[in-house]
């Protein structure tokens, strides 16, 4: 046990083990997760902002944007943000029936752990998938 | 050194009173933004499929229910961004660096969301 100081005048108490010594469990990892995409999204909003705005200011404008977006980095970005979305999406419903009192029991959590990793593949695959074979197609 | 209590300095600090709505403010834009998610996405992707050039981005926009949909949207990601952005400055960031990151949090997301919400707007009525 670590012996910390809150830095307030209160005396130094033990705090118990950290993050660092218990083994990763699905539960805690998608966790972690959930707060990860969020935080990636974040990037994908400014994005967002500045594809709108670029397509505001004109054609020139946005064929900055379109530039980037097409580019090798713009096209890895595009893919990471999609899985985020979808991964975000899914486990956010999860946490949502949990805020109904939904879903507790360690079975359960478990197979809903385990169905939104699926989903959030599925669901990135099937977006790419389709549109990559509509535009070989067209 | 304070004369008071630790249990008199909570009780006279108390709770900023602020939680609930955030709470409740996190879940309802999470709410919302689950339908408006999905049609953003295939908006999106038929827009890609279409060729994605601007022409296409202003006449999905000129259409109202796009426009209105898409205002929905942005302005709930924003703030769902703003509340979820500030709860991981809290739980990791501590001292001065906290409140400094906090406020630029805020004030960074207002900025990003009225740009999003007015460039729709633009392409909306014309481009």
């Amino acid at each position: 046990m670590a012996e910390q100081s809150s830095g307030n005048g209160a005396p130094a108490r033990p705090v118990s083990p950290h993050l660092s010594i218990y083994r990763p469990q699905l539960t805690s990892v998608l966790s972690i997760l959930h707060r990860m995409t969020g935080v990636i999204l974040a990037s994908g909003a400014a994005m967002l902002c500045a594809w709108l705005l670029t397509a505001a200011a004109g054609e020139r404008y946005y064929a900055w944007t379109e530039w980037f977006l097409t580019s090798w980095l713009g096209y890895a970005l595009l893919a990471a943000w999609s899985w985020c979305l979808f991964y975000h999406l899914c486990n956010g419903i999860r946490h949502l029936f949990w805020d109904a009192g939904l879903g507790f029991s360690l079975k359960q959590t478990y197979a809903s752990g385990a169905a939104v990793v699926v989903a959030s593949f599925v669901l990135t695959g099937l977006s790419w998938g389709l549109g990559l074979a509509c535009n070989l197609a067209g | 050194m304070s004369l008071q209590s630790p249990l008199a300095r909570v009780r006279h600090l108390g709770a900023a009173k602020e939680g609930v709505s955030h709470w409740w403010g996190q879940r309802l834009t999470a709410l919302l933004l689950v339908p408006l998610a999905l049609w953003f996405v295939g908006s999106l992707w038929s827009l890609v499929v279409g060729g994605a050039d601007r022409a296409a981005l202003v006449d999905w926009l000129s259409g109202p229910v796009a426009a209105v949909l898409m205002l929905l949207f942005l302005g709930a990601t924003f703030y769902h961004l703003k509340l979820g952005l500030q709860v991981v400055i809290e739980d990791y960031v501590h001292g001065y660096c906290k409140w400094v990151l906090l406020v630029l949090n805020t004030l960074l997301c207002l900025v990003l969301g009225l740009a999003a919400l007015y460039a729709v707007i633009v392409l909306a009525v014309g481009g």
